[in-house]
Parts: C-alpha cells; structure tokens; sequence
C-alpha cells in the first residue's frame, strides 16, 4: 500500500488469517464443550496449539493420514461432536476429496473442514503446496458450505460462526501476515455478501486475501475519478446471489478477484449468476490455467495478476465494455 | 432389546437369505455373495449382540453403534434392519429402484433408519466407527462400536492409517470385523493382490485378534462377538477375522467371486430359494 493512497480501510498492524482461525476455535471450544479438533501433524502450521493445551481430551493428533482424518471427524460428528480437522488446503481438499465427498458431504455430517495455506501466498514452498482448485472442488459438492474469509478478525469470526452452524463447511484461510482491515466485532453472515465500500461504475467482488487488494484498488481507482464497489464475498458457497445481482445491476460491470484458478472458483460462480439474470461485462482476476512456484507472497500476485495494480487494470476493461 | 436363541436365529438367517436373493433378483442388481457370507454375522449382531434401540437416533447416546464399511453388501444389512424392526419389511421391494431409501449402497440422504453414514466406496468405514468410538469415550457412553470391512478391502491405505491410528490412541470399545472370504470382483485375493497373512499384520499394529474360523456356523459367531466383547477395555481394540464362504446357503453362488454382483434369473431364485427352506410365499 502506497502511503499517500487514501483507502477507506485501514490497518494498524498484520497477522495471518491461520492464527485468527487457532484463536476463533479456541473461542469456539470454550463456548461449546462439543467442539474437538483434529490435526495431520500440523498443530503448529494451523495454530491449534492453544487448543490442544486447554482441550487435550478433545484434541486429537491424527499423524500425516489425512483420510483417516476426514473419516474419524465423520465419526465423531455421528455421536453430535463438532470436528474441526486441520491440515493444508491441498492435504484438505484434492487429497480427500473422496472421503469428504461421501463420509461428509453425502453423510450431511458437521464436520468443519479447515484448510490452511491456501493460494499463492504461500510463497516459497511452491507449486505442490499452493492450491488454486480448493473452491472449486468443495463448491461443486452438494451440502457443503464454502468460506474464505479475508483477514485475522473475518476469520476468527468465520471460525467461531461455523461452530454454531450444523452442516459440512469447508473454510479457507492463508500463512502471510496481511493487514487487520475488518472491525474485531464483526458479526460473521454465512452467505451474506459485505458490501465494503459503495460506488457505482464498477463492482470489485473479492474473497480471501485479495479483499484487501480490493480496497487498495478501489482507492487507486478513485485518484483517477473511478468510482468502484467493493463487495466481501467471504462466504462462496452459498453464494449472496441477491447482492450480487443488486449491485452489477447498478454498476453495469464487475471484476472478481480471487486466490485461486479462474476455473471453478467465484468468478465462475459470478459469472453464472450474471449469465442466467443479467448479463454484464465481468474480468476476472485469478490464476489462469497454471500452478503455482516458489516466491515471495507479494512477488507471485504481481507476477500471476492477482495484485490491486492487476485489479485496476481489469475494472478500467470492465467499464470499457460496457 | 432380546435375544433370539441360537434356533431362532438360525431360522432368521434363512429367512435373510431369502430377502437377499429376492431383493437382488426383483431389481436384478446387487451384491448377492459377500451378503449371503455375512448373514450369520449380521444375525447374530443385530438380534444377539447389539444393544440398539429400533427407534433409531442418528446419535444413538447409550446404544451400540454398526457401521457398514463395505458398503456393497447393503442388502443383507437393509434385510437385518427391517426384521429388526428399524422399517417396514415392505420396503425391502423397493431395494435399487427409483424414489427409495435403500439404495444401492447405503445412504444417509434418503433417511432409512438404522443407517448412520454412506457407504459404498471402499476403506472409509473403519476411520468413521473409530471416530465413533471416540466420541463415545469424550462422553463416558460405554456403547461398543462394531465396524465391517471386506477383505478385499484391505488393499485400501486408508485402512493402515486407521489400523495405526486405534491402538495408539487406545481405542478399545471397538470391535472390528473383517470378511474373509478370499474373493472380490476380479478374482481371488490372493490373485489379485495378495492380502499375506493379515492376523499377524493387524496384530502388529497393536489389535487384539481372534479368528472366526466358522463364520457360516451361527453357535461360532455368537461365541466369538461374546468372546470379543471380553477382551473390551483393556487399552487395545480388537479385530475378529470372520472366515466365511462367499455365497453361503445357495450351491451355486459358494465359494466364487462370479456371484460378487451378479443377480440370479428366475430359475436360479427358485433354486436358491428352494435351497434357503422355503416356507413363506412373500418377503
């Protein structure tokens, strides 16, 4: 962020979004004596510690066997637990997609599956470690409730949300420090679109991290007489049809942003939306048909597309094909 | 709920036998051999064995918990449950067909009581019974949880992170079964992929073990689930290696991995069904 750039959100200080999910459930365990946590060796990675420490009976190390995970959270949800497992968004998603798909979402078990390094911002570990399909494989299963909130307090407040919400939900949360932008407390909607900053030539919907590239977009926008909207799609499955609808119907165009592949993420799920009410020209931001590699957070939004100067570029297009 | 004698259970696993070569004809689909094989097994549980409660919660607090890993053997489990009184014996007619609960392999969707979770693709069963069991222990519930898994079954990793996972956690209201039957769809097992000596496998793990060398001998099976409950909390879970002949009861369909799913035609029921002591005129 550009310091002379004048947002309408700010940020006094940075944490990561996996630590404001290891805070959201160690508040959800103390609320609900049925909330358990089970981790692949990743206690650490995922912030689960303090869990573990004030929760040890319902606390459960699983060891790098992330089948038997998904099957033992089914499990225990049976007898009315509330499993959050714990392990990266690849290990949480692609790995096990069948045992999710039948044992979880089929089963309609609560089980809250909690995916941690998520996207490109991952950074230097790469390509095998930076999913970019996560969304789409989750969306596409029926029951199943998808969240990929935008900053330490969204996802503390997303984490303690689900807690309270009986059903299958897949969150999606990241390892960089990012900027603290949403107030601490915030009232966590599932499936209610944030509509963050109002203007009325181009809707900006953006999930996960790039909220924030959003809002810095938003301001680059305005210095040069844009007016964008900035709506918080923290929940993309189900999707807040309605908001969207509401809001490209006054903008006439839009750009999703997302940490993730164009395909089967939220500009897909935009897209429809539009297609089948009310076409409108829309850019997408996002990985186009690649993987991942090593580097630094902000090195590979820059040099996949996905930064605010990218978003920039796509609204400008957007407008243009009104 | 009460327990049948050994005669009456004997007489109950001819009339299973019946519902599942009906049930497999009438649609003409389903899995009619590893059923037949496991019919003591699930007689014996579910009239014996289990202390369940037909007005069926998905939680089942103060019950014991079955769940069906190998899904595909649904029918002798749907027959188990209807004359357990979970549903209405009538519905065993609409096994597989359009707009009903039993599906081809079991599922929680279409609401069928007695039914906690899908099954149906292979090696999830065990991680969820385990998970149960767990469960059970967080709430002081000294409910035993009983998992069935095939043999073939046993190729699946995702079973040996199960296996691993019991005995280091001491999981010891648990009772798992497998059905050694030595066949799946291909073949033999030990021609298509050689399960080697799975008692002294398990038995590495950290499983207590004992083998049900009769598993198509009705006073065996019931001994042996009276056998393995003893062996109940004392740190490890056990594993009962129930040794049963695919097909069992009807000539024709023993001992071959041809009748893993193939449903039997018109003559063949009639054979079958004269075989299984024939007395009723319906289900």
């Amino acid at each position: 962020m550009e310091k002379t750039l004048d947002t309408k959100f700010t940020y006094t200080e940075k944490s990561d979004t996996r630590s404001g999910f290891g805070d959201g459930l160690l508040e959800a365990g103390r609320k609900n004596p049925n909330v358990v946590g089970l981790c692949a060796d990743l206690i650490g990675s995922l912030k689960m510690g303090a869990f573990q420490k004030e929760f040890p009976e319902r606390f459960f190390q699983v060891g790098i066997a992330e089948a038997n995970m998904m099957g033992l959270a089914a499990g225990m949800s049976i007898n009315g637990k509330i499993p959050f497992t714990g392990t990266f968004a690849n290990f949480s998603t692609g790995r096990v997609y069948d045992q999710i798909r039948q044992s979880i979402a089929y089963s309609e078990k609560n089980v809250k599956i909690c995916a941690s390094h998520a996207g490109l911002t991952l950074g230097e570990d790469g390509a095998t470690h930076q999913i970019l399909e996560d969304l789409g494989m989750m969306k596409m299963l029926p029951n199943m409730t998808v969240i990929n909130p935008c900053d330490y307090n969204q996802t503390k407040a997303a984490t303690m949300a689900i807690a309270d919400y009986h059903g299958p939900v897949y969150l999606r949360f990241g390892r960089p420090k990012w900027p603290i932008f949403t107030p601490a407390d915030q009232k966590f909607e599932i499936g209610k679109a944030w509509k963050m900053i109002e203007g009325k030539d181009v809707t900006i919907f953006a999930t996960g991290h790039l909220v924030w590239e959003a809002v810095v977009a938003e301001a680059m926008l305005r210095e040069e007489g844009i007016n964008a909207e900035v709506i918080n799609i923290h929940t993309i499955k189900p999707l807040d049809t309605e908001a969207i609808l509401e809001s490209v119907a006054k903008t006439g165009c839009c750009v999703t942003a997302e940490e993730h592949q164009y395909n089967g993420g939220l500009g897909d799920s935009v897209a429809q939306t539009l297609v089948r009410n009310n076409p409108a020209p829309q850019e997408f931001i996002g990985v186009d048909d690649s993987f991942g590699e090593s580097g630094k957070p902000m090195e590979l939004l820059d040099k996949y597309g996905l930064d605010a100067n990218n978003i920039v570029k796509a609204a400008k297009k957007a407008i243009s094909r009104k | 709920m009460e327990k049948l004698s050994t005669e009456q259970l004997k007489k109950t696993a001819s009339q299973v036998r019946r519902d599942i070569v009906r049930m497999v004809h009438d649609v003409q689909s389903g899995h009619p051999g590893a059923s037949l094989g496991c019919t003591e097994f699930f007689v014996a549980l579910y009239f014996n064995q289990l202390n369940h409660n037909k007005d069926f919660s998905i939680e089942g607090k103060g019950e014991d918990l079955f769940f069906l890993s190998n899904g595909h053997i649904s029918p002798v489990w749907y027959s188990v449950l209807a004359r357990s009184g979970y549903f209405n014996i009538d519905e065993l007619k609409t096994f597989r067909k359009i707009n009903s609960r039993l599906q081809g392999h079991p599922a929680t969707e279409e609401g069928l009581p007695g039914i906690r979770i899908a099954s149906g693709s292979l090696g999830q069963g065990l991680s969820v019974a385990i998970g149960a069991a767990q469960a059970k222990k967080i709430d002081g519930d000294d409910g035993v949880v009983y998992a069935l898994m095939g043999d073939g079954e046993q190729q699946e990793g995702q079973i040996w992170e199960a296996a691993m996972y019991a005995p280091h956690h001491k999981v010891d209201n648990l009772i798992a079964t497998i059905d050694f039957n030595g066949q799946q769809i291909d073949g033999p097992t030990d021609a298509v992929m050689n399960l080697k000596d799975l008692k002294a496998k398990w038995e590495a793990f950290g499983w207590e073990v004992i083998d049900t060398l009769k598993g198509n001998d009705m006073e065996s099976v019931v001994s042996s689930l009276e056998y393995a409950r003893t062996l109940l909390g004392k740190g490890k879970p056990v594993l009962n290696l129930l040794h049963t002949d695919m097909g069992y009861g009807v000539d024709f369909m023993v001992g071959t991995h041809k009748w893993h799913g193939v449903a039997p035609n018109d003559e063949q029921l009639k054979d079958a069904l004269g075989q299984l002591e024939e007395t009723l005129g319906d289900y």
